[in-house]
């Protein structure tokens, strides 16, 4: 029962896919039912998570989020989908026409298909890539120049700060996202989605063994997620499109739909990140204990991806904005050494025998460098007790 | 499967294309950009090698133009970092009149 | 000439074509990226999924954006007034097409066209790592020596020399 409930999609495609005749037919059939699959289930889950966001954020901020559209608010996407396809597509009369409708589905496209070597549930990788890893991470490299595109076709003196920002911001943590996820490859010896999740389905009595729970796998995963929410551009680390300071960066002047593909984009990377998260560090569609294996694994999976989206925005809710030097220092100072001393961590683990020895040396290895880094670099800047100067 | 000799004709025109471009533009940036074509065109000239050839496990041909895709990017960070510095001190990037030395 | 590599091969030599001849910077720069990801096309019908790969994530993720920096940093954002091309052009056209020229007759003449493809080509990120550690570790080594004084040159080329311009 719960094995053919945990299989039902993949069931549901082979039978779909046995009507027709056999042949070529059958594999172009296959290959258009996994993409359409893909797009609808992540285009909803857009829709969700826009209401959720901004529910979340209002109540964080001790407000109500949207609350009239639908129960609860919770038909917002529906209202927000209808206005930004009537509203006016305005285009600067100085901006380049091609590249500045180019830009949004050069910005699509590229996060749209890294959505499609994430395993979603057991069997159910839509592109199983002996190669996967660098696919995901070839690809996601490619929406970087979109932002470029998108800020230089608008000739605006904003919109280019803010691309150029955003560009560097993406390239500076390109490195400690592949140097973090370089660990788990090390250690399963594949760059397979597939196989690496295929890695942490066994349980050590009541602990699985996902990969965050051990010293450079935690390490890792905390360098992970947050150098994916450097790459998404999202708050702490928004200073490129933050409304406060340069007033949208490069998504000033779009409008309408345009805008809309945007922030599409930016959710599919959020989506792709949460999803790359859960598949090399929490197992990806793995059940915490053995016992909780009746329930799907790709309801596992979607609710560790939401809880990483859940994450993401109750950091925005919290988290002031970090400067754009702060944000460099961050990246280049501290993430990049502690993401190598974390390969050499890891390594340490893989050929010390398993037992209390190699966890007191692994996580030695770990927490030394970060106190002598974070006490080094950051330890300088002298914050004085707070003064209070009222106006007289 | 396309034969050998579409591969090579491909890569024959891609160099053909990067080399008319190095040789006849005035900007420097588009003389390097001609030579990156230039480069990968010669790297699918490898790759196409590699595919039709006899041994195909001694992974020779992927070697080669892993190697080389890492020297091209080392090149184009110090091609362009000399081609910002010579942007600095004569305020241009024609390549026709970055002449000092000349004569 | 299957027909998806009749496609890629048309669009890889459109965006080449287009890189060398469009006269805003710019856009010749995003022509190129339009090259690079035809040729990953290419390098992929060739089973060649790595090296595929790798050309999206360095060449698409890095050179291109270097490219498109050096040229809003010298200020090549907007198209050039006079011509594009130099003064010599039609030597270097005639040269291009002779070279290109000597290349087709020599692929013509030789046994490329009758060469048929090796059934199973199986080249796993396994494998390549394998050979980059046991018989191209030196090369590796090397490369990695190379990256790190490139990385250097090209800062210290590049940096504002700050005693210098006053």
């Amino acid at each position: 029962m719960a094995e053919s409930l945990d299989q039902v999609f993949v069931n549901l495609k082979h039978w779909l896919v046995a009507l027709l005749p056999p042949g070529n037919l059958q594999s172009w059939a296959s290959l258009i039912i996994s993409v359409a699959a893909i797009l609808v289930v992540f285009a909803t889950l857009f829709a969700i998570t826009t209401v959720l966001e901004r529910k979340g954020l209002g109540r964080i901020q001790n407000r109500y989020g949207p609350n009239r559209v639908g129960p609860f608010g919770f038909l917002q996407f529906v209202a927000d989908g209808i206005k930004s396809l009537i509203k006016e597509d305005l285009v600067p009369r100085a901006a380049d026409k091609v590249v500045h409708f180019l830009a949004p589905i050069a910005m699509l496209v590229p996060l749209a298909l890294t959505l499609a070597v994430l395993p979603c549930g057991r069997n159910m990788a839509a592109l199983e890539l002996d190669a996967g890893l660098l696919y995901f991470f070839a690809v996601g490299a490619g929406a970087e120049l979109a932002v470029f595109m998108a800020g230089w076709s608008s000739r605006n003196k904003y919109s280019l700060f803010g691309a150029m920002r955003a560009i560097a911001q993406m390239v500076s943590y390109e490195v400690p996202l592949i140097l973090s996820a370089v660990t788990v490859i090390m250690l399963v010896g594949s760059l397979s989605p597939v196989k690496i999740v295929e890695a942490q389905q066994t349980y050590h009595g009541w602990l699985p063994d996902w990969f965050v729970f051990t010293p450079w796998g935690l390490a890792g995963f905390l360098l992970f997620i947050i150098a994916a929410t450097a790459e998404s551009n999202r708050s702490p680390f928004d200073l490129p499109e933050g409304e406060s300071e340069i007033i949208a960066g490069y998504f000033i002047e779009y409008s309408g739909f345009k805008f809309a593909i945007f922030f599409m984009a930016e959710y599919f990377g959020m989506f792709a990140a949460g999803g790359m998260a859960a598949t090399l560090f929490l197992g990806g569609y793995a059940a915490p204990a053995a016992w909780l294996g009746f329930i799907p694994s790709w309801a596992w999976f979607f609710a560790k991806m939401m809880g990483f989206i859940f994450f993401l925005i109750w950091l925005r809710g919290t988290l002031p904005r970090l400067r754009q030097d702060q944000l460099m220092n961050f990246a280049w100072k501290f993430m990049l050494p502690m993401a190598l001393i974390n390969i050499v961590a890891a390594a340490m683990w893989h050929f010390m025998p398993p037992g209390l020895p190699r966890w007191l040396v692994c996580s030695a290895f770990v927490v030394g460098p970060y106190l002598l880094l974070g006490r080094g670099l950051f330890g300088q800047q002298k914050l004085g007790k707070r003064v209070y100067r009222y106006a007289d | 499967m396309t034969s050998l000799a579409g591969y090579l004709v491909l890569s024959a025109m891609l160099f053909a294309i990067g080399l008319a471009g190095a040789l006849t533009r005035r900007n420097a940036i588009i003389v390097l950009i001609g030579i990156e074509l230039m480069l990968n065109a010669a790297n699918l000239n490898f790759i196409a090698f590699w595919r039709f050839s006899e041994h195909p496990e001694a992974l020779t041909g992927i070697m080669f133009v892993i190697f080389s895709i890492g020297v091209a990017a080392a090149e184009a960070a110090v091609g362009l970092a000399l081609i910002i510095a010579i942007y600095r001190h004569y305020k241009t990037t024609n390549v026709d009149e970055v002449n000092s030395l000349k004569g | 000439m299957t027909l998806p590599f009749l496609i890629v091969a048309a669009l890889t030599i459109a965006a080449a074509v287009a890189a060398m001849t469009l006269r805003n910077l710019v856009h010749c720069s995003l022509a190129l990226v339009g090259a690079f990801v035809g040729l990953a096309a290419a390098y992929l019908q060739l089973d060649a999924q790595f090296v595929g790969f790798a050309q999206v994530l360095v060449y698409v993720g890095a050179v291109a954006i270097l490219i498109v920096f050096a040229v809003l940093l010298t200020r090549g954002g907007e198209a050039p007034a006079g011509t594009v091309f130099s003064s010599s052009w039609k030597w270097g056209a005639l040269v291009a097409a002779v070279v290109f020229g000597l290349l087709a007759w020599a692929i013509k003449n030789s046994f490329a066209s009758d060469r048929r493809p090796t059934p199973q080509v199986e080249a796993t990120v396994k494998q390549i790592g394998e050979a980059l550690m046991t018989k191209f570790v030196l090369p590796l080594e090397v490369i990695g020596l190379l990256l790190t004084a490139a990385l250097i040159g090209a800062v210290i080329i590049a940096m504002r020399d700050e005693a210098k311009s006053k």
